[in-house]
């Protein structure tokens, strides 16, 4: 028997000042289902559910809910018509009480009743096991709380179809397991679910059908037993498989005897990494390696003078010079690619251009402007050479996925043609293409004669992309790594082991 | 402190509370400080009572601007209003074409006017609040000086009548040297400000409106989320601080008696101050309403204090305007200092993480 459709989305346009974020996207969602929504950053998944939820309005296309056709005005418009939504932003004000978090803007009385708000509040947090008491102050709940208070709220909304934006992206494991059983338990009573991840894992845990979008269109829709892992995978990148192992270890030119580009002796800073010693070769891709919070960061910071330096030399093609401050660094042909895109990276509300040209004029100084037609031009190049999608130069940089903000930065700093250039994290938050992309980019420029640090979160990336690994932990160099001993089992070893013999 | 609370769930204080507590201590600190300084006069019920006797407009600013900030928002027109509504109601009793209803009528009109002008331009078109009712302040002053420029004595006999009124609490009050039982007086400014002040305080905690606009001032995106009419919200809040800003100049009239170009000068500076004293946070969102008039007590007990111990009066700006310095900056140390700790403590033992 075919169960009854709750919902269903047809030909769903929407554009952005000239980007293209969907195209004639169909969805349809059944009662009782769990419907995974694929894609890769970018691929408008963000936007279907914003439209579906009456935070966007749509272009084109029609949305039927129980087979009428509906059009939500706003957030409150989808609510009433029982769409619950979590976000993987939580959508809650710290400020106001759990009770209140779960119940405002909801009934329409001039009143609260402060008495009845917070029994209710306090059965419900019960029943789903929430560890939060209802006259607390949100803020005073971690994050996870917070997250499953958010959920307890699109549940108690008597919700029809209920939208779970990553809703496990900062959940553990037992939580991430609570989380899947309240999601049975409302399956079983009738709700559709439409769930987003990254984690491919889960998605064959729990749903029972897969849509998988790139690039604003409709790729298809499947059940997932059908669809094998490997094929979900290649029809979110659009790309056959083999590429992404094609990715060949690039073997530095032997530098021993040569002088350093970057040689750094006794080098501290304010963050309190102890005092290290480091060089980088001319062509030479290495990468700091360690759990978070080891100072790997911390290390290249220092070497940018990010932040404050507090003692050692640094040398530059043997000479010895000075490093303050970023400008310093930028001078001397270093480049660096915060860890942090949102807050130190990008410049949301200027266009890509000028987030492009943003370090190069820096180092030219403000009195000496880049003319238009150059700036234009020097955009344009690292546009196709990245292939940075972005509907126009002028298109405010924050309109961009995650991916494509984080090449219009690595634009910015290959622009000033740095001999050596730091990344930080480049591949955090973004798609597996892109980061393929990054990946690749990275070895051909160290090819081309670049010096490079690596740093990332997932080690077989670094053990990918580095011909040597410095190995960190508790804010210490522990270690060293290259050729034959790089591998994943030395690494881990050492992080574990602290380099001790 | 742990052993104590362990097992039972553990409520903290929220924010606003917290803040607003301090609030009190610190006015009655102040107060207690005044008293041991010049116990003459702050040992006398009348001089608390005079606090509000003289400055119940400047209380009343301080709560509309207190709705304002908790939305996240601000109005520095209120100052230039109240100015604007003394010298229109003292202009229309002066001519004779109203009657106190009148002018009360018309205090009420030209605030709504601005409040709904403000919250229009500033919920529906987006624009910066600070902006926004910059320009209405300059609107406002130049309407004042353009309608009159002497001062104005209002001598409508019902007007006088009511502005004598004084009401007397028999058992509150001193003995004077002759020996003579003076009882403690209050204004009618006064009632209308405790009015105003339960009734705001009602509507903040009680009401959905009051609900929805601390959710707008703590984060205006996850309110409308929540499915919250932010815009709608916003707009009231203005039209709120407004009304209650006409308010304020009917009672600064009642208060002075005369329209007076200098009416109302630097409220909106002294209603900022009264509220950040009283542990409303700019950044919206925190904040209990009953801190406006705490606040402004402070700050009238400060400037008082100051004045008592015959300090230049330039010197009591420079000391007012370094207290309040000091007052934000406290705020800021308490509320980092707390994120910190509740960071460690507030953990459930099932969310903390795995050590191997």
């Amino acid at each position: 028997m075919q169960p009854e459709i709750i919902l269903k989305m047809e030909g769903i346009c929407k554009s952005f000042p000239g980007v293209k974020a969907l195209h004639n996207v169909d969805f349809v969602l059944r009662r009782g289902e769990i419907h995974a929504l694929m894609g890769e950053n970018g691929a408008g998944k963000s936007t279907l559910i914003k439209i579906l939820t009456g935070v966007y309005q749509k272009d084109a296309g029609q949305v039927y809910l129980e087979g009428r056709l509906v059009h939500f005005k706003s957030p409150q418009d989808a609510q009433n018509m029982g769409i619950g939504t979590v976000f993987q932003e939580i959508a809650l004000c710290p400020n106001l009480t759990v009770a209140e978090n779960m119940f405002i803007g909801r009934s329409r009385g001039a009143f609260v009743n402060w008495k009845q708000m917070n029994e209710s509040a306090a059965k419900m947090l019960n029943s789903l096991g929430i560890p939060a008491s209802p006259t607390q102050e949100l803020a005073s709940c971690s994050i996870a709380v917070q997250q499953m208070i958010a959920i307890a709220r699109a549940v108690d909304m008597d919700c029809k179809i209920l939208i779970l934006d990553e809703p496990t992206s900062s959940l553990d494991e037992d939580e991430t397991k609570k989380l899947f059983a309240l999601m049975h338990e409302l399956k079983a009573r009738g709700v559709g679910i439409i769930f987003i991840t990254h984690f491919i894992d889960q998605v064959y845990e729990i749903s029972d059908r897969i849509t998988v979008l790139r690039n604003g269109e409709l790729i298809g829709e499947y059940l997932t037993a059908e669809l094998p892992q490997i094929e979900l995978v290649s029809k979110m990148m659009g790309k056959a498989l083999s590429d992404v192992s094609a990715i060949k270890k690039h073997e530095p030119p032997k530098s021993d005897d040569s002088v350093p580009v970057f040689e750094a002796r006794g080098l501290s800073s304010a963050t309190g990494v102890r005092p290290f010693d480091f060089s980088v070769h001319k062509g030479e891709v290495n990468g700091f390696a360690g759990l978070l919070g080891s100072g790997r960061s911390e290390s290249v910071r220092a070497i940018f003078a990010a932040d404050k330096v507090t003692g050692g030399e640094v040398k530059i093609n043997g000479k010895v010079v000075k490093i303050r401050t970023p400008l310093d660094a930028m001078k001397q042909g270093i480049g660096y690619l915060p860890e942090d895109r949102k807050s130190d990276g990008i410049i949301d509300e200027l266009s890509v251009r000028d987030n492009i040209i943003l370090a190069l004029q820096v180092m030219k100084g403000f009195f000496r402007p880049l003319s238009r037609k150059q700036a234009e031009e020097f955009a344009n190049q690292y546009i196709q050479l990245l292939e940075i999608k972005t509907p126009s130069l002028d298109t405010s940089v924050k309109s961009l996925s995650g991916g494509n903000q984080q090449k219009a930065i690595l634009a910015r700093w290959l622009l000033t043609h740095p001999m050596y250039l730091i990344l930080d994290e480049p591949t955090r938050g973004i798609d597996v293409g892109t980061k393929v992309e990054i990946q690749k980019l990275v070895l051909k420029l160290a090819a081309e004669g670049m010096s490079l640090t690596f740093i990332s979160s997932e080690i077989d990336e670094m053990l990918r992309v580095c011909s040597r690994l410095i190995v960190m932990r508790d804010r210490e160099i522990v270690g060293e790594l290259s050729g034959v001993d790089l591998t994943e089992q030395n690494v881990m070893q050492m992080i574990a082991q602290g380099g001790g013999e | 402190m742990r052993l104590l609370n362990r097992g039972k769930p553990r409520t903290r204080l929220s924010n606003s509370t917290l803040l607003f507590i301090i609030a009190g201590i610190i006015f009655l600190l102040m107060y207690g400080i005044a008293i041991v300084s010049f116990p003459v006069s702050f040992r006398q019920f009348q001089t608390f009572f005079d606090f509000f006797n003289l400055n119940a407009a400047l209380f009343i600013t301080t709560l509309g601007m207190c709705i304002v900030i908790i939305g996240g928002g601000i109005d520095i027109s209120v100052g230039a209003v109240c100015g604007l509504v003394t010298m229109a109601c003292a202009l229309l009793l002066q001519s004779g074409a109203g009657n106190v209803w009148g002018a009360l009528f018309l205090a009420l009109g030209i605030g709504l006017a601005f409040g709904l002008m403000h919250g229009f331009l500033i919920a529906y078109l987006e624009i910066q609040p600070f902006i926004i009712t910059l320009a209405g302040m300059f609107l406002a002053q130049g309407l004042l000086t353009t309608l009159h420029k002497e001062p104005l004595n209002v001598t409508n006999p019902d007007f006088v009548a009511l502005r004598r009124f004084t009401i007397e609490i028999p058992w509150l009050g001193t003995v004077n040297r002759l020996g003579v039982f003076i009882p403690c007086e209050i204004k009618p400014g006064v009632i209308v400000v405790v009015a105003l002040v339960v009734l705001y305080a009602v509507l903040m905690k009680w009401s959905s409106f009051g609900r929805n606009l601390y959710a707008v001032g703590g984060n205006r995106h996850s309110a409308r989320m929540l499915g919250i009419n932010v815009k709608k919200t916003i707009f009231l809040s203005y039209v709120l601080c407004g009304l209650t800003a006409g308010i304020s100049g009917f009672v600064f009239l009642m208060t002075t008696g005369a329209g007076n170009i200098g009416n109302g000068a630097l409220y909106e500076i002294k209603a900022i101050a009264a509220n950040v004293m009283g542990g409303i946070m700019l950044s919206g969102g925190v904040g209990n309403l009953l801190g406006a008039p705490i606040g402004t007590l402070t700050l009238l007990t400060i400037n008082e204090l100051i004045r008592a111990a015959g300090v230049q009066s330039n010197l009591q700006a420079i000391v007012a305007g370094l207290l309040l310095y000091l007052f934000i900056v406290l705020q800021s140390i308490i509320m980092a200092l707390r994120d910190r700790r509740e960071f460690r403590l507030a953990l459930p033992p099932w969310l903390k993480p795995h050590r191997s």
